[in-house]
């Protein structure tokens, strides 16, 4: 057991240095921070002094080790565009980008474990038939699309809900809440729903298929054959054992919807840190794509990392066989 | 796919079902107009003398105040929209097949090596591919495109935008190929062919080039359909978000970026129409690529 901890957790730091290299390749070697740190009319002995200030002088070994050490100490540098710390930048971002995903991912449980009950028992009738065609047009529309239709419907046309903007927060110490306000509350829905959109038709068909499974199981026709209520064998029996997979993947799913998040961001502008990353990728703010690909990175190991011990705790043939 | 449509008897022996063949005829007809856009399109939009700023944000011919000059009505600057969209969707189909043909190279590339050697050549592929694979491919892509317009000039990042549009698309899409090529390179390389090409001396790039490639192409073909409906769905994600095709030569994503500002201002034909060619595109194609895997390998299903 210890050594497929140790091993995980090996695995998980090497991809993180990975990771870090190509931040630090990204920093040292795109781009030249110098020119874009100075003044247009900065003298050659300022750009100099400016260069052994940053430690771009010494070696590149050398640099990655500084490097190393700032990132873990939380420093990340200083944005090209903003001018102000990056850390700093993605601590205000991080609350707005973590509630959208928390709704999303609650409406899309809510919506997809239902709809894929539903289609894994009557896979032939109409309902079902109408789901799994709506949910194939869910998987090629792409999020923009099904943004800018939420937009023109609910915001345009009927005037409904807000369409950009997190409206009126709250400040909790350093976390900004959208969900203690009206307006707040109100600003979330279409983004939430846009978003949820991605996940929901993964739940649905995950549920739809381990449902299928389970209902084809022994225990099941066993429970069937002396007569115990159909309800009672869908929802006590089957779905339980049919959720398993689906949290897992719900959790796995985490991290690729903060990712998804982005585009979601910038079609209702939302402040997350989405926005703050596709800004800095059109202005190839360096510093800034560096360290969301650090943090994205560090979120995607972690969750990868915690799920693969789990199931080495959970199930004893996995751990024969990475060892 | 053409053999499929053209020969009748072929259909019914294959069997589709009436929705698959309807996506088919629909896939073929929109990649047809597309690239035939210069001979169908009514208007060159990408002639600048061509479009009037006096018909600019016309509706479509069948509203109320429509011209009849422009079927879909016009964009921002008084382009055609029909006209853009063709032109848009041959940008887009392109990007996208020059993603997935440089993507299968490379999969396929890595895939017979890491399978035909195994051991640390493999192990050191794999894992790499594991390490793509568990980050989300627009984002590597974002990376992709931010790199590289950091590296290049202002004004080359316009010109080079394709090339960095499918290598930011390629750069997660070969992991597939790879791992598919690999399983299939593994169980040939055991068979009695490979083992007496080795014996009677063949070299290696000859076994894995002459010998077993043509042996594991079909599951490669299978999956390049549902790949390419993935491809032209990311380019067109990149566009929108801005680090895509640029706006003096757009493709439907980028056309539904440029809409997407006018869409406040109750304008929605000029977001809605390219949106949805593009989900009608990647829909039929979709649909084919789907029932293509079932029908020749159901072993490549994968959960999304």
């Amino acid at each position: 057991m210890l050594k497929v901890f140790l091993s995980r957790l090996g695995q998980a730091i090497l991809v993180m240095l990975v990771v870090s290299a190509v931040s630090f390749v990204m920093f040292r070697f795109v781009g030249d921070p110098v020119a874009s740190m100075s003044r247009e009319s900065a003298t050659i002995e300022e750009k100099t002094e400016l260069r052994r200030s940053l430690g771009l002088d010494q070696p590149v070994v050398v640099q990655y080790g500084h490097f190393l050490a700032r990132t873990l100490s939380g420093d990340l540098g200083i944005s090209y565009r903003n001018q102000r710390p990056v850390t700093q930048l993605i601590a205000e971002r991080l609350p707005a980008t973590l509630e959208l995903v928390i709704v999303a991912t609650l409406l899309s449980l809510a919506l997809g474990i239902p709809l894929g009950v539903l289609c894994a028992l009557k896979p032939n009738g109409v309902a079902a038939r109408g789901v799994q065609a709506l949910s194939l047009i869910g998987i090629s529309t792409p999020t923009f699309v099904t943004g800018i239709v939420l937009i023109l419907v609910f915001a345009v046309s009927l005037g409904w809900l807000p369409s950009f903007g997190r409206g009126q927060v709250i400040d909790l110490g350093w976390w900004s809440t959208g969900f203690l306000t009206a307006s707040g509350m109100t600003s979330l829905l279409l983004p939430g729903i846009t978003l949820a959109l991605y996940q929901l038709t993964l739940i649905m068909r995950l549920v739809r298929a381990e449902m299928i499974d389970v209902l084809s199981s022994d225990y099941i026709r066993f429970a069937k054959a002396r007569g115990l209520p159909a309800r009672y064998i869908h929802f006590r029996l089957a779905l339980r054992n049919a959720l398993m997979p689906v949290i897992t993947v719900t959790g796995l799913q985490i991290g690729s919807l903060i990712a998804f998040a982005i585009v979601t961001e910038t079609v209702f502008q939302w402040p997350g840190m989405g926005l703050l990353f596709i800004q800095a990728v059109s202005f190839a703010d360096i510093p800034v794509m560096a360290a969301y690909l650090l943090f994205v990175g560090l979120m995607f190991v972690i969750i990868n990392t915690v799920v693969d011990i789990l199931y080495a705790v959970v199930d004893p043939r996995l751990r024969a066989r990475s060892a | 796919m053409k053999t499929l449509t053209a020969s009748p008897g072929l259909i019914t022996r294959i069997g589709a079902p009436i929705s698959v063949m309807v996506a088919g005829v629909v896939a073929l007809v929109m990649v047809a107009c597309a690239l035939l856009a210069s001979r169908i399109a009514p208007y060159d939009p990408t002639d600048l003398a061509s479009f009037d700023l006096i018909n600019a944000e016309l509706p479509p011919a069948f509203s109320a105040d429509g011209d009849p000059r422009f079927l879909l009505g016009t964009d921002n600057q008084g382009r055609d929209l029909l006209s853009a969209m063709l032109y848009g969707a041959r940008v887009s189909i392109a990007i996208g097949g020059g993603a997935v043909l440089v993507a299968a190279t490379i999969g396929v590339f890595l895939g017979l090596l890491a399978g035909y050697y195994g051991g640390k050549v493999d192990a050191v592929i794999m894992r790499v591919a594991d390490v793509i694979l568990s980050f989300p491919t627009i984002l590597l892509a974002l990376l992709v495109s931010g790199i590289a317009r950091a590296v290049l000039p202002g004004a080359a990042t316009a010109e080079w935008a394709p090339v960095i549009l499918i290598c930011a698309i390629a750069i997660h899409e070969w992991v597939q190929y790879a791992r598919t090529v690999r399983a299939a390179t593994m169980v040939e390389t055991a068979k009695e062919y490979v083992r007496a090409g080795k014996v009677i001396g063949l070299p290696s790039r000859r076994i894995m080039l002459r010998h077993i490639l043509p042996n594991v192409m079909s599951p490669v073909l299978v999956i390049s359909t549902i790949n390419l409906a993935a491809a032209v769905l990311t380019e067109a994600t990149l566009s929108f978000l801005g680090v895509g095709m640029p706006p003096t030569y757009p493709s439907l994503g980028t056309l539904i970026r440029i809409g997407n500002e006018f869409v406040f201002s109750g304008i929605w034909w000029i977001a809605l129409f390219p949106a949805l060619a593009l989900v009608i595109l990647v829909v039929a194609v979709n649909l084919v690529g789907d029932w293509l895997r079932d029908r020749f390998n159901p072993k490549l299903r994968v959960k999304r």
